[in-house]
């Protein structure tokens, strides 16, 4: 306050002058949050948290100091990685794991596009908004494990159960993004398209598909690779994938088979990434 | 877009022969592809228990109705454990990705053979494992509880974090940097002056967008033992209690629910 | 002071945009480089103070090989230059007085310039210039809430801050109205004839540069195609530096009806010479 007040002061000193000021002006940052008082219950209330929560936090440090040397086995598992021994399970529970993704991804999609539109508000009728807007926000609230969990009940084990909780949760992640993307589209060029006497199909054929469609044929590629990702979740409570095989590996301390799938699963999300990017670059 | 001349007319077509074989092809491969990938699934499939499933789902259904709201006070512990998880383990990995990106990033990268491509792979193998397989990882090496949750929502979040970032850092004005440049400032300072402030709102968002996710993320680490309200959901599930997973069900989407308004007015502040 | 010997550049594209440049700039002056888009204004202006780095040829600052410059001694000499831009290149987010105080990042250490604890000499100066350009009153206001003509200020004030004994200003006026236009051009002019500055301004308007410049240089396909001064400039002159066109007719009449295109191939644009 001070200091703001001997600024002001310098200032009316210096128009007063027409030559150099007697005292120096001085200059300061200006904060990013100008109230002080909130600036100081913010700090004040980050470092309350931090201690909160250390103090809280139930660590069993002796537990972690016994188990570095197992993370020492552990990285020393990829030096070399065992892709040998259990090689079948492994191509097995990948292949497993790659066709769900396929079929997750393009069921999802599928039922998506109708969701989508009608959850846009620039398209559809305000009950059907409500009704799809329900849909997707129930399938974005649940991790992909505790669906998982859930069709694994109502479907028994193995792929058809993953196969569902893929797709579900797909729905929920396309057709939120098409949604939003369908809102956003240009009014003008739709306009456009409807004044010339298009019928409703025509006019989403014309009007709005174009605009979506390269973002869609992203967001389709990028999903493909956050289900594989996935897939590898729900094999462990029973979904099939390479879960399974990994879950297994790290209950029988296996870590030099672990790694291996580990890298599997690593060169397979980069390498979908780097041939989306070439399809996405063709498609734009 | 092709045009043919026919005789005497010139036509138009949307794709020109050529691309439109390609189009038949691909989408004859696709729907190959595809309706050998359900197959391979089918067989794999008991079809006996999936027709059952809408008995399953009523008697759940039966179970789960009404929840066990006394179960509430059990969980407020938990809960503010999986908020920990996510919120140190976002902080966490905000550490490392931060500095992460700048290596990553092709106009920030002090040496574009060796330290790129280094940053490169954390990144994508940060990315590839989810957090639950990460969670699975460090419970079998430091054993069960809120530290394995912790690292394992920080491994995560780095290539989260350090891949939009690094992103961003590409994109930058190039202009803004040039001029600091032309002022003689370092290597440093043009760091500082020039790039950083480019990408502040960009950092902020992301970091608080990761931590919304990692909210989400939290609440199921348990179930693999890496503490949390996982720890109970687990439980209830073992016990076959499904009135006391309803409630925790519950209690978990209005958390997420939570983070999620507080993510988003918080992105809405910074622009 | 700056003497530029056979200077020479040649993009990785291939594109060369520099064939052997001899020029010589001396203190005090004024000068303008004019020429068409693709000729190599912009990136003669880069080069000599190594933004872009030439591929062929020496620049002498001071009697010092520029091309030959550690990088530690680069920043020294960049100091010296103080450069303007066209697109104005302040850091947006920060404020007037952070991006005025950043022309001092050349002589100020990084830990003093993260924490924004400038000397008070700076300030001092900072305070003087944003006077001098009448943007006083606009100290802590970001850089992105001001208009073209202000943030033009703002720049040369960074660059002035500098005490710079040359100023490298690049197309200061493209994206101006016309009013700004000369109100930038009379201030540049006014503050390098009261430091007595050498000048090289990059300019594609020419009455402009008629206007205010002591000498002009023309610029065409890399090399210099004319050098003097601005009343030199006639009909002919601009015809070789930037092709034929009427240079006087003062309103355009319609022809008659035609069915091939009147566009002049001539008058096709190289692509603009970008810094790498």
């Amino acid at each position: 306050m001070k200091k703001i007040l001997r600024n002001q002061q310098q200032r009316q000193v210096d128009t007063n002058m027409t030559n150099l000021s007697l005292a120096p002006r001085t200059w300061k940052r200006k904060s990013f949050i100008e109230n002080q008082t909130v600036r100081y219950s913010i700090c004040a209330g980050v470092i309350l948290y931090l201690f909160l929560s250390f103090n809280t936090l139930e660590i069993n440090w002796i537990r972690v100091w016994e188990g570095l040397p197992r993370g020492q086995k552990f990285l020393a598992g990829f030096a070399p990685p065992d892709f040998i021994s259990r090689w079948e399970e492994i191509v097995d529970g990948v292949l497993e794991s790659l066709w769900m993704t396929v079929a997750s991804t393009v069921v999802g999609i599928f039922i998506s596009i109708p969701v989508a539109l009608g959850a846009a508000r620039n398209i559809a009728h305000p009950s059907v908004y409500y009704f799809c807007r329900g849909i997707i926000a129930i399938s974005r609230s649940f991790h992909e494990i505790l669906l998982a969990i859930f069709f694994v009940k109502f479907f028994g084990f193995g792929p058809f159960a993953g196969f569902v909780t893929l797709s579900f949760a797909t729905i929920g992640f396309f057709a939120k993004l098409l949604t939003e993307d369908i809102e956003d589209t240009s009014v003008s060029q739709s306009e456009a398209i409807q004044a010339t006497g298009a019928n409703w199909w025509q006019w989403i054929n014309y009007g709005i598909q174009p605009q979506v469609m390269p973002r869609m044929i992203g967001l389709g590629l990028y999903r493909f690779d956050i289900n594989f990702r996935e897939s590898a979740i729900v094999g462990v409570v029973g979904g099939g994938g390479i879960g399974a095989t990994l879950n297994t590996a790290f209950d029988r301390y296996e870590f030099d088979s672990a790694a291996a799938i580990l890298i599997v699963i690593i060169a397979i999300v980069f390498f979908v990434e780097y041939t989306s990017g070439i399809v996405r670059k063709q498609v734009q | 877009m092709a045009v043919d001349q026919q005789g005497e007319k010139k036509v138009w077509q949307r794709f020109d022969k050529k691309k439109q074989r390609l189009h038949w092809a691909g989408w004859f491969t696709g729907t190959a592809i595809f309706v050998y990938c359900f197959q391979l699934i089918s067989e794999k499939t008991f079809w006996m228990f999936v027709w059952d499933s809408p008995n399953q789902v009523g008697d759940l259904a039966y179970r789960m109705i009404p929840p066990t709201w006394g179960y509430f006070d059990k969980i407020w512990e938990p809960l503010w454990d999986t908020i920990n998880i996510a919120t140190l383990g976002t902080v966490l990995a905000i550490f490392i990705a931060f500095p992460t990106a700048f290596l990553a990033a092709r106009n920030t990268s002090p040496s574009v053979i060796f330290m790129r491509p280094f940053a490169l792979l954390v990144i994508v193998s940060s990315r590839s494992i989810n957090s639950i397989i990460w969670a699975l990882l460090l419970v079998a090496i430091v054993g069960p509880g809120l530290f394995a949750g912790i690292i394992a929502i920080g491994l995560r979040s780095i290539g989260f974090v350090a891949k939009l970032l690094y992103e961003a850092i590409e994109e930058i004005d190039h202009n803004q940097v040039e001029a600091i440049q032309a002022t003689g400032a370092g290597q440093l300072q043009v760091l500082a002056y020039g790039i950083v402030p480019q990408i502040l709102p960009a950092f902020a968002g992301i970091s608080v967008y990761r931590w919304d996710i990692n909210i989400r993320e939290s609440t199921v680490l348990g179930l693999v033992g890496a503490g949390g309200i996982g720890l109970q959901l687990n439980a209830s599930i073992m016990e076959l209690a499904w009135s006391k997973v309803s409630l925790i069900l519950i209690a978990i989407i209005i958390t997420v629910i939570f983070s999620e308004w507080i993510s988003a007015k918080v992105r809405h502040a910074i622009i | 002071m700056l003497r530029l010997e056979a200077l020479h550049k040649r993009y990785a594209t291939g594109e060369v945009a520099l064939t052997g440049v001899d020029l010589e700039v001396i203190k005090g002056q004024v000068m303008a480089l004019i020429g068409p888009s693709g000729a190599g204004k912009s990136t003669l202006i880069r080069c000599v103070n190594r933004l872009v780095p030439p591929t062929g040829g020496r620049i002498f600052f001071n009697n010092e090989d520029v091309t030959r410059l550690s990088s530690r001694k680069l920043l020294k000499m960049r100091r010296q230059m103080g450069m303007i831009f066209q697109e104005f290149a302040l850091v947006e987010r920060l404020s007037v007085m952070e991006n005025v105080l950043s022309g001092r990042l050349g002589y100020v250490g990084f830990w003093r310039s993260f924490l924004r604890k400038f000397p008070q000499t700076d300030i001092d100066k900072a305070f003087r210039l944003l006077k001098r350009i009448g943007l006083d009153h606009m100290v802590d206001k970001r850089a992105d809430e001001l208009s073209g003509g202000q943030r033009q200020r703002v720049g040369i004030a960074r660059a002035l801050i500098q005490d710079p004994q040359l100023l490298l200003v690049d197309e200061p006026t493209a994206s101006l109205d016309p009013k700004t236009s000369r109100q930038i051009m009379r201030l540049i002019c006014e503050l390098a004839h009261e430091r007595n500055l050498a000048c090289v301004i990059n300019i594609h308007d020419v009455p402009l540069a008629k206007m205010f410049a002591q000498r002009v240089v023309g610029l065409r396909l890399g090399e210099i195609v004319y050098d003097g001064t601005p009343e030199g400039l006639n009909d002919d002159v601009l015809t070789e530096i930037y092709g034929e066109e009427d240079w006087h007719i003062n309103k355009y009449a319609p022809k008659a009806a035609q069915q091939e295109s009147s566009w002049d191939e001539e008058d096709t644009e190289e692509p603009a010479a970008t810094a790498s």
